[in-house]
This record gives structure tokens, sequence and C-alpha cells, in this order.
């Protein structure tokens, strides 16, 4: 224990999230990342709606595909479900 | 003082005293899935829902585990929530029950008790909702279809207090209760509905900084029940039992507060004290089985043996200081148990009430009498031996068999 958490009659009750839980980065879990070949890629999205984190997102402003590594958890579904190969599981 | 109201008189059963109360409980959300021998009140309830006498929204669900998974989802968006079940539907509930209980949803349900299987058996005794003692709901059981009726009112208004905040479950015995027809003065809707109020809630703090309402509102986001592990978990357990601790208070209180609308109150609401003032013997036990004890006791009154009962109408919270002082004077108390806790040695309401009385000076005698399993119907004559035990270890000051089967071949 730390001295920073509070104690039992400071919280809210049921354990009410004070934050939203974005905030909570998620990323850090991973022990694999997947790392993306732009070249073997063809923008299919089929990636960003099979990823269970919604963490690969389309970023119209660089028009391009784009991992979040703050909340990739390294499932790895991402690189499975790939049809081009584009994505492999890197450790670490 | 407020004055006693009018009430009408009718005759129903406890599941229909059960639904009758809901009926006028202003509830917002009734999941259930039939079971004997709760059946009638989800039969009755959904008639009153066709009918359009209430404004209810009924969840037809595939199982018990999703039935309380719907009342509790109802419950933390600000519902008011109901739902019922016996036997193998409370054991399915399992699991949501700790959720309920840790998500603080102050939802109410009512236990038609029943034995569980195998072998299957439909009948009346307090195996079911006994597994669940740990569960962090408060129980209540009632000796009759009037106390029923009068405890639905009064669990809405203990669950819901902002000191507690806690799911509460009356327990009716199986058929003995259930399914006997009885008279019930009921009180009138507009006294019931203002007797248990609006929903309150307590406020808590936002990610946003804000000060809101505790209850899930899309204006207002947040999680409720999320994870906590070795960090937190620890505190927000011990905030359950201060709840509980507090439900002591808002339990006598309501039930107070009740016998001044209706004339009718259940002891101090958490115990019954029957003749216990001189009492030398005294039995310990709860639901329906109360009502013969009594008639047993004032028979044995009119003997001139000093013979008492306590019923326990409120088995969680424990209230321990209660109990030790209504027992305080008693030499030799025996506990009854409708239920076994195999390998326990000894079933367990003994074994709280044994405890409770370990630092009593001069400890009385405390034995147990495990009775009633599966509907085996428990007589007069039966538990008038009860007594005759408790005077013969007096007299010989020795404890020939501490844990005994009442009723038993």
């Amino acid at each position: 224990m730390t001295s920073h958490e509070k104690g039992w009659k400071e919280i809210a009750p049921a354990g009410v999230c004070s934050k939203s839980t974005t905030s909570f980065l998620t990323g850090d879990w991973k022990t694999y990342t997947p790392v993306l070949d732009l070249e073997k890629c063809t923008r299919c999205l089929l990636c960003a709606l099979f990823c269970p984190d919604g963490a690969i997102h389309w970023k119209p402003d660089k028009a391009d595909i784009e991992f979040d590594y703050n909340f990739c958890k390294g499932c790895g579904i991402c690189a499975n479900e790939c049809p081009t190969k584009a994505i492999t599981m890197k450790l670490g | 003082m407020k004055s006693i109201t009018k009430q009408e008189r009718m005759a129903l059963s406890g599941d229909e005293a059960v639904a009758y109360a809901v009926k006028q409980s202003d509830v917002d959300v009734v999941a259930a899935y039939p079971i004997t021998p709760q059946t009638i009140i989800v039969e009755k309830f959904s008639e009153y829902v066709a009918n359009g006498e209430v404004q209810t929204e009924f969840v037809c669900v595939e199982s018990e585990h999703s039935a309380l998974t719907a009342s509790l989802s109802a419950s933390v968006t600000g519902a008011r929530a109901f739902t019922a079940t016996a036997s193998a539907g409370l054991a399915l509930m399992h699991e949501m029950l700790f959720v309920t209980s840790g998500c603080r949803a102050p939802v109410v349900m009512a236990i038609a008790n029943r034995a569980l299987s195998a072998p299957i058996n439909i009948h009346g005794d307090h195996s079911d909702s006994m597994a669940q003692r740990d569960s962090g709901w408060i129980q209540m059981y009632a000796e009759n279809a009037q106390e029923v009726y009068d405890s639905i009112i009064q669990a809405f208004r203990i669950a819901e207090d902002l000191n507690v905040l806690l799911p509460v479950m009356v327990g009716l015995d199986g058929f003995t209760l259930s399914h006997t027809l009885e008279n019930v003065e009921a009180l009138t809707d507009d006294v019931a509905k203002q007797f248990i109020g609006t929903r309150q809630f307590p406020n808590v703090l936002t990610h946003e900084g804000k000060t809101v309402p505790f209850k899930l509102d899309p204006e207002n986001p947040m999680t409720i029940g999320p994870i906590a592990l070795q960090n937190y978990y620890f505190e927000f357990k011990r905030q359950q039992e201060e709840a509980m601790e507090n439900a002591l208070s808002v339990i006598q209180q309501v039930n107070s507060e009740y016998a001044e609308i209706s004339g009718r109150s259940y002891g101090n609401g958490l115990i019954e004290a029957y003749c216990l003032e001189d009492a030398e013997v005294a039995a310990v036990c709860l639901g329906s089985t109360a009502g013969t004890m009594k008639t047993v006791v004032d028979g044995l009154r009119q003997e001139g043996v000093k013979a008492g009962l306590l019923r326990l109408r409120t088995f969680r919270p424990l209230p321990v200081e209660d109990i030790r002082s209504a027992l305080g004077n008693v030499k030799a108390v025996a506990v009854m148990d409708r239920c076994i806790s195999f390998g326990g040695n000894g079933g367990p309401v003994f074994h709280e009430i044994r405890h409770m009385l370990y630092d009593v000076n001069p400890r009385p005698y405390v034995v147990n009498y495990i009775y009633g399993l599966g509907g085996r119907d428990t007589s007069p004559q039966e538990l008038r031996t009860i007594y005759e035990d408790l005077q013969r270890i007096l007299q010989t000051q020795r404890v020939e068999k501490p844990i005994q089967y009442l009723g038993l071949r």
C-alpha cells in the first residue's frame, strides 16, 4: 500500500470510476507488438474491424491506417486476419 | 405520531401478498423466471402488467442468472427493481448476488424458501437462502402472509436507504406461506406509495469533477463495479460491511415507522422476543415455525414452565446485541435450523447464536435441532419435546446430544 491510496471511508461506493476508461492505458499489457508493413497493406481495414480493443484507426488527416499502441494488448488477431500478411507480431 | 390508516382485508397466499406489495411499491422493472413455489408471484404480477394496473416493465428472461442480471442492471440506472426466486433458481443466481451487493444495487427479492436437489424436492426449507448468507444481501424471514406483505413494502425502504444501499431478500417458507391463504391487511395504494417514497441517490464525484447522483446516466458517464484489485478491492468490501451495520438501525426505524401507519410491528424489526423476559428455557427459530412455536410456548406457560421463543426476523445483518440481551437470562437455548450444513457440526443459525453467547456470563447451554428438511411437517408435539429436552438439561446439568434431528425416522 502506498500512502496516496485512499482509505475505505474516503472512496465512492461500488468502485465507481472517477476517470474515463480512456485514461487507463492498457497498452503495456502486451508481450508481442503488431508491426505493419505499409508496402504489403492494401488498406482493406479488416484488421480494424477485428481488433477487440478498437486500437486500429483510419486517420483521415494522414489518409492512412494507424495502430494505437496505448490500447493494443498484442493479441495478434489483426495479424491472423490480414489477407496480405502485412502484419507481423514482434516480441517486445 | 401518525394515525393508523384505513386498510383493506383480503384473502391472499404468501406469494399473492408479495405480488400485491410489489404492485403498490411503484416498481419500475420486474425481471423474473418462474420456479415452484415462487411461481404465483410472477404469474400474479404479470397479470397486473397485462391488465395495465402497473406501469412496470416486466422482463421475461431465460434463467434466474439473467433475472437478477436484468434487475441489477435496471437498479444501477436508478430504477426500482424487484425479482423473486427459490431453490435452484437462487443457486443459479449465486454469482450475480455478489455483483448486486457489490454494485450497491438496492434490488428487492422474494425467496419462496425451498429445498435443494438432489433428490428433487419442491417443499419448504431454508437450504437455498442459507447457502447465500455471505453474498452481501440483507436477509429477512417472515412468519406469516401478513408479514410477507409488510416486509416487502419495508424492504424497499431498507434497501434504498442512503446509509444502506444493499439488496434485500425476504424469505417466505415454501408452500407453508407461499401457497396458504391467509387474511392479509393491505395499506391503500397511496399510503404504501407514500411510505416507500421515491428512490434517492448519494452523490459521487465524476472524472469531470462534477458531483452527480450515483446511477448510470448518459448525461453523467460513470462506471459502477469495475475492476478493483489488490489495492482497492478490500476497501469496497469493508464499505459493504459498514452498510450492513447501518442496516441494523434502519430496519428498526422502518419497522417502527411502519407500525405508526399500519398498527403492525415485528418485535424491533430485527428480532421478536416471545415470553422471554423471565424465560429459563427458550428456542430460537426463523420463519413460519415461529407461529407453531408460540402456541407450544403458550401451552407450556399455562403449565408453569418458564418457556420462551426468540424469532430471528433479520438474519443478515445478524442483530448480535439484540439477541444477546434477549437471551441474557435464559439458561438453556435450543437453536432450530431448517437447513443442514454438511460436515459443519450443526446448522448455520446454531453456529452463529452459540458463537455470540460464548461471551455471556453465565453462559447458557446451547443445543441445535435440525428439522423440517424438504417440507417435513413439524408438529406442536415434536416442538414441545425441544422444551422438555431443555428442562432435562437444566435438571441434569448435562448435554447428551448437542445436535439433534427433529422428526427424523
